[in-house]
């Protein structure tokens, strides 16, 4: 029996004549977690999609266990045991955890009515395989992101898969899921399962991966022990040059209180945070998901009602009711949640860009010719690959669709920018665009204020940070030498004090 | 770069359009007096009353709503157009009080839609659904369950009268349907009705008040029946508590539709309306040519909505690359 589980050869697909994926010939291994990672548009979502059945390849052929398949819809590949846990989840919000388990696939009595105490100790069972406390008949949306991803395995594990494809699935995740995420994955892979794992997390990619595939605008580039292949050369790879310094150098920041916010409150979320921010300063805010981070901006906003505080903007204090009071005193937020609540993603690139800002557009019938000026001068600037100004956003990689939206919330010329997240899903090259526009911005005088969960790149960012926990600040840590376990301490309430 | 098409069309108009040509050429071969130009000009004039209503209902349609009460608040405001042109004796100025009124009466009635539907988050189809009801019912109730006839010669004349040739009511189509058309693709507002129809969460982050943008759309619906309601009841010279304007939700919505605005809001086109009510006109006009039973023009209707939502679909599919 031979030891390799999928060969592909030669697979490539196009859309509309455009080549996406280029002749990919390689072989996965029985047992193996092997680790694709790539740039966004580098073709990695178009391979899984291939290996789920999901898109048909139009050139080339899959082997699976010695044999020649071809797999038609997902439901043929489900059929020969692959299956594919997506990155954004396919759960029924109003039903509970076994009925999105068995859905489609009901266990039945033998009268022909649901047996619900059967999938009740089947999910009940797959859930102590995956060591996950989740309760079978609790309703999805009572559920953490952690908890439904759980749901989403245990959905892929209930047939006996042999191939396991994962989509970046720590992106929602805080460092405790990632690591009982891990643990499960080295237990599937005990069993024989193989395990496909795309990510844009190189750490995480380096730590539980066997092999790692490295795909760069469709074409393959290397498949190598993960051993053999540090960190920064998987990025050199990725991206085709060298990154020499993927964060800006930080300044101090002199400048005026720009921004300052006192004991601001939101029931059951914030609870009456006070801090400032100076002119050219970009203040990071760390903290495990769930800290009220997202809160305090949206309660910033106006979008979220505020029971207490102030909010003051060049020494000047705001009423803030609604987000277009925010936008009018000058402040702009870059969402943690870019296709939720940043940008249309069935609107022309130019219509995101002026979505905030369209009243210096319209006097008052818009000007088509100086909003594709203005909309010209923001790809020139932030180097946004779109096909054309009218490109629908669907069409766009999700780096270029965060240059648009952190366009759209430049364009009202603000004082205040709050990113939130600003790199999330976004892949090393747009990060490292993303991370010079953020420094360029402050140093031209904005005050930036900086939410992340990716602790690397609040402390690349920031020569001041803010840890949150349960709505407070549960510390501040300042200077050179800031480390990841201070901030941890501080977020997990080990340590106190501000 | 897309290329822009002429008179301020889409390339969502370019099916319905299609269709429009198809239907002309086989119009025109299945009976020689379809052609006529008085023939054409009564197409017009027949789909130009709930075309009208149709304009409205796109920008409610583009803002994810919808609007059943159209049919009765036309047949309310024209019964109320005509107690006002009767109440005032009938001259100019009678006419022009019913003219304001009904345009007053429809953004208030629309605006009565919009507040229960975005302060009070009631399902738009539920809200209505409700006044649909309720405005039918008051038209029955003021007048009796009869008539609502006109006393004045000049309020008729009005609604018969032409000019150049081309039907009132044809003119103030095309007319209303040229600034709506400028109002959705040309101007903030008609931006954010497309927002607020996309995704709402976006909107609302973007500092757009997304209650009154959608409140604004069934303002708009209002009025447009108001206009409609007057043109209506001046043609007849009087309004049928009971049957005038029944199923004019239905027409206009079939419109919008086959015009080439999806349900699902979030874009849309105000020529396609024009389009869309055109082809409802030219199928009846044909049927009738031909002399298929009247009753069955429902059921033609219908499986022409139908088939308009079922190509969109395929098209938007094969847009969006499998």
């Amino acid at each position: 029996m031979s030891d390799v589980l999928v060969r592909t050869s030669g697979i490539s697909k196009e859309f509309s004549s455009v080549r996406v994926l280029d002749d990919i010939s390689i072989e996965i291994r029985k047992g193996e977690i092997l680790g694709i990672i790539g740039e966004n548009g580098a073709g990695k979502s178009t391979f899984i999609k291939i290996l789920s059945g999901i898109y048909t390849p139009t050139q080339g052929s899959i082997e699976f266990d010695g044999r020649r398949v071809e797999l038609r819809d997902a439901a043929a590949a489900k059929r020969i045991g692959v299956s594919l846990i997506p990155q954004e989840f396919n759960l029924v919000e109003t039903l509970n955890v076994y009925e999105n388990i068995f859905l489609g696939e009901e266990l039945r009595t033998r009268g022909g009515l649901l047996d619900r105490r059967g999938m009740i100790a089947h999910t009940r069972e797959l859930m102590k395989e995956l060591g996950a406390a989740v309760d079978p008949s609790a309703s999805i949306r009572t559920l953490s992101v952690a908890q439904k991803q759980m749901v989403e395995i245990a959905k892929a594990i209930k047939i006996e898969s042999r191939l396991l494809i994962m989509d970046e699935p720590t992106t929602v995740l805080t460092v405790h899921e990632i690591d009982i995420l891990f643990a499960l994955m080295r237990r599937l892979k005990g069993k024989g399962v193989t395990i496909v794992y795309i990510s844009h997390k190189l750490k995480e990619v380096r730590s539980v991966c066997d092999r790692v595939m490295v795909l760069r605008d469709g074409r393959f580039i290397c498949l190598e022990t993960t051993d053999a292949l540090e960190i920064d050369e998987m990025a050199r790879r990725m991206v085709g040059r060298e990154l020499n310094q993927i964060f800006p150098p930080k300044r101090k920041a002199e400048g005026e209180v720009a921004f300052r916010v006192e004991g601001l409150a939101v029931p059951g979320l914030v609870a009456g945070l006070s801090f400032e921010i100076r002119s050219g300063e970009i203040l990071g805010f760390a903290g495990l998901i769930g800290a009220g981070r997202t809160e305090l901006a949206e309660a910033i906003m106006g979008i979220r009602r505020v029971s207490a505080g102030r909010i003051f903007v060049g020494g000047r204090e705001l009423r803030i009711r609604k987000p277009a009071d925010a936008v009018k005193a000058g402040i702009a937020y870059l969402s943690e949640d870019r296709q939720g609540a940043g940008i249309i993603t069935s609107f022309a690139v130019h219509k995101n860009v002026t979505l905030v800002s369209l009243g210096d557009y319209a006097r008052p019938l818009i000007s088509r010719a100086k909003e594709l000026e203005k909309t010209r001068f923001y790809v020139d600037r932030f180097e946004i690959k779109a096909p054309s100004l009218d490109a629908r956003l669907e069409n766009l990689s999700g780096g270029n669709q965060q240059k648009v939206s952190l366009a759209k919330s430049l364009d009202t010329d603000p004082k205040v920018l709050i990113v939130d997240e600003p790199t999330r899903g976004v892949d090393v090259k747009a990060k490292h665009d993303i991370y010079a526009f953020i420094r360029e911005l402050a140093d031209r005088g904005l005050a930036v204020m900086f939410i992340s969960s990716e602790l690397e790149e609040v402390m690349g960012m920031c020569e001041r940070i803010v840890v949150m926990r349960e709505g407070r600040a549960a510390g501040q840590v300042e200077g050179g030498h800031i480390t990841e376990e201070e901030i941890m301490y501080y977020a997990m309430g080990i340590k106190e004090g501000v | 770069m897309r290329k822009s098409l002429p008179f301020g069309l889409k390339t969502e108009n370019l099916l319905s359009l299609g269709a429009l040509v198809v239907l002309f050429v086989l119009s025109s071969i299945a009976s020689p007096y379809f052609l006529q130009l008085r023939n054409l000009l009564n197409i017009l004039k027949q789909v130009s009353f709930s075309g009208i209503i149709g304009l409205g209902m796109a920008f409610v349609i583009i803002a994810g709503g919808i609007d059943l009460s159209v049919g009765s608040m036309t047949a309310f405001i024209g019964a109320i157009a005509i107690l006002i042109v009767n109440w005032l004796g009938g001259g100019f100025w009678a006419i022009a009080a019913a003219w304001i009124g009904a345009m007053i009466l429809g953004a208030v009635a629309g605006l009565f839609n919009g507040i229960l539907v975005t302060k009070g988050r009631v399902a738009a189809f539920i809200v209505t659904l409700g006044t649909m009801a309720i405005f039918r019912s008051l038209t029955l109730y003021i007048g009796n369950a009869g008539q609502f006839i006109s006393n004045s010669d000049a309020y008729g004349n009005m609604g018969m009268s032409s000019v150049l040739g081309v039907p009132t009511a044809v003119w103030v189509f095309f007319i209303l349907a040229f600034l709506l058309s400028g109002l959705l693709n040309r101007t903030r507002y008609g931006r954010y009705v497309c927002a607020v129809g996309s995704n709402e969460k976006v909107a609302a982050y973007a500092a757009i008040d997304i209650d009154k943008i959608r409140m604004l759309t069934y303002v708009i619906t209002g009025v447009m029946v108001g206009v409609s309601a007057v043109l209506l009841s001046s043609r007849m010279n009087s309004v049928n508590s009971s049957d005038t304007a029944a199923n004019f939700e239905m027409d206009a919505i079939a419109a919008v539709v086959i015009g080439g605005t999806p349900m699902t809001g979030g874009r849309g086109t105000v020529w396609g309306v024009v389009i869309g009510a055109v082809i409802i006109g030219m199928i009846n006009n044909m049927l009738n040519m031909l002399s298929v039973s009247a009753y069955l023009q429902g059921t033609v209707k219908g499986l022409v909505i139908i088939a308009a939502v079922f190509i969109q679909r395929g098209s938007a599919r094969s847009r969006n690359g499998g």
